[in-house]
């Protein structure tokens, strides 16, 4: 009786051991954070593993706050964060290092008429201030604000780079880019916005102060609508040789190619 | 021999015995973990301001706002709405698959009910933001078919499978010479399944109710699909938010501090509206069972 109960013990707490720690060893990379930059961020890691081939890379799309816990909490590597550190962040010794600029695009149904939309106008719609497609030059319809949830990097980035913090009137808030982007291209009067590298023929992208969205008008900062891709680590906390070594190589510029092909745009 | 057998019993009733162990282990962990979890951001925030609160805002910069009257209500609203709609659909096809249909009839509409069970919530939600907000918007010429008329039709087609198979069950399990007793004064096969089947079933239609009631309430996938997810005072047109997409939709992003806090409070609060429709499952259950 008592043997076998010592076995079943034995046995479960064998399987509790091994799930606990997955092989942590020093040939690994664990990155965290930011479902924005997922796309640029697998590109990155897998490129790095080609070269590499006995390192394990790992990204877990968590969400840019999420993401900056698991840095401080040391669950990974690398934090991703598709915005700046706040102060009391840094103040609990996190650091930033810029690896892309990412650039918002404003969205509208392909049928919507009106082509440019000036920052403030883009901050009034989303206000309430303005209602009416016809008082930015469009049709006699009412404007339906579609945005991201409280705490999206998206909506963060969109908020404060229009000024419209905690001051926004939204019709839908909804939970990720690609919901985002299917509710503008099924509703006429609707408007969004998303990552400029997510961005599908399905909706039709508004010059924002006569400029539209790419590469070169993001880079050179003419494109108001814009935000960071951030690396975060810990300050005083040394990285792994596999992890500060991956870190160098994205942050070079021999990766620039590879960050364009994930419609962001390089920071070196 | 006789020891050897004994020794493999006992083992197995042990075994068995961890196993429901388990179960009750993470009921526990579960409902101690919301608890203390949940308890800071209420007493923190206020007890009354938390829940009869109108404003959430949880990311204002300076002046953050948690109230979740609004997630309250729109839960108890678009709960209550697919009720009104899902349960006398539900109620007449078990009837109808219970006492009317052929065989060939009743297996074919019990498979499809069974099938309609299996659909994940997303492809509800899905098929909910692509065919059913449109035509919401249409039909009713609004700028935004999305809110809370959208969620409550999305779950009152959602809860059907559990109201019809309950219902369908207690029907089944009528003794049979209550309804031959009917039809053998003169009452119509009609009369007989309304005066007298239904009547005798009546706490386990009551017990499919509150199962598509705890259905709807803890739906989420689907509804932060078509709802449109503002966190709005409940309107039939207005753009709403549920408790449980309340939890879902800042979880992600929320860092440490009052936010994630607080969203572990809603959790508890929706965790208590469960269990309150669990101990009226369990009471309607215990009543059809001594009835039968």
């Amino acid at each position: 009786m008592k043997k076998f109960l010592s076995l079943l013990m034995g046995t479960i707490m064998a399987a509790f051991a091994m799930t606990g720690c997955q092989e942590q060893g020093a040939a690994s990379i664990s990155t965290d954070g930011s479902t924005s930059m997922q796309e640029v961020i697998n590109i990155l890691g897998e490129a790095y593993v080609e070269n590499n081939k006995d390192v394990k890379f790992t990204y877990n799309p968590t969400g840019s706050g999420a993401g900056i816990t698991a840095v401080k909490e040391g669950r990974c590597d690398i934090g991703l964060s598709s915005r700046s550190l706040k102060d009391e962040e840094k103040a609990e010794g996190l650091e930033e290092t810029v690896l892309a600029y990412d650039g918002i695009a404003i969205i509208v149904h392909p049928e919507n008429p009106v082509s440019n939309l000036t920052v403030e106008q883009i901050a009034k719609i989303y206000k309430g201030e303005i209602t009416n497609w016809k008082d930015v030059g469009g049709e006699d319809k009412e404007i339906v604000s579609i945005g991201r949830e409280a705490g999206s990097g998206t909506r963060d980035g969109f908020e404060s780079i229009t000024g419209t913090k905690d001051s926004c009137k939204y019709r839908q808030e909804l939970t990720s880019t690609g919901d985002v982007i299917t509710t503008v291209s099924q509703n006429a009067n609707a408007i969004g916005y998303a990552s400029v590298s997510a961005i599908k023929d399905t909706v039709k992208l508004v010059s924002v102060d006569n400029v539209s969205p790419s590469e070169a008008t993001i880079k050179d900062g003419s494109y108001k609508v814009q935000r960071p891709f951030m690396l975060i680590t810990m300050k005083d906390k040394k990285l792994s040789e596999t992890a500060q070594s991956f870190l160098d190589y994205i942050t070079s510029s021999e990766v620039s190619k590879l960050i364009s092909s994930a419609g962001v745009v390089p920071a070196n | 021999m006789k020891q050897k057998q004994n020794f493999l019993e006992n083992a197995i009733h042990i075994m068995f015995l961890m196993m429901g162990l388990v179960t009750v282990g993470f009921v526990l962990l579960i409902t101690v973990y919301l608890i203390i979890s949940g308890i800071p951001a209420i007493s923190k925030i206020g007890f009354f301001e938390f829940i009869f609160g109108k404003t959430w805002s949880s990311t204002h910069a300076t002046d953050p706002q948690f109230g979740i009257l609004a997630f309250i209500l729109t839960s108890i609203y678009g709960t209550a709405g697919a009720v009104v709609i899902g349960v006398p659909i539900g109620f007449f096809a078990s009837v109808y698959i219970s006492k009317i249909a052929s065989l060939r009839k009743k297996n074919l509409i019990t498979s499809a009910v069974s099938l309609l069970a299996g659909i994940p919530s997303v492809i509800y939600g899905l098929v909910g933001m692509l065919v059913l907000v449109p035509a919401i918007k249409n039909t009713f010429d609004i700028p935004d078919g999305s809110g809370l008329l959208s969620a409550i039709i999305v779950l009152s087609v959602m809860i059907l499978p559990s109201i019809i198979k309950v219902s369908v069950t207690a029907l089944d399990a009528v003794p049979s010479e209550y309804e031959d007793g009917s039809l053998a004064l003169g009452a119509t096969p009609i009369e007989t399944y309304f005066r007298v089947s239904c009547p005798a079933a009546r706490s386990g239609i009551a017990a499919s109710v509150v199962l598509g009631v705890g259905r709807a309430i803890g739906e989420a996938t689907a509804v932060v699909m078509v709802s449109g997810n503002s966190p709005n005072m409940p309107a039939l047109f207005q753009s709403v938010r549920f408790l449980t997409t309340a939890v879902s939709s800042e979880m992600s992003y929320a860092g440490e501090g009052l936010q994630r806090q607080a969203l572990f409070s809603i959790a508890l609060v929706l965790f208590l509206f469960i269990m309150l429709i669990n101990a009226l499952l369990n009471f309607f259950m215990k009543k059809s069972k001594e009835e039968s």
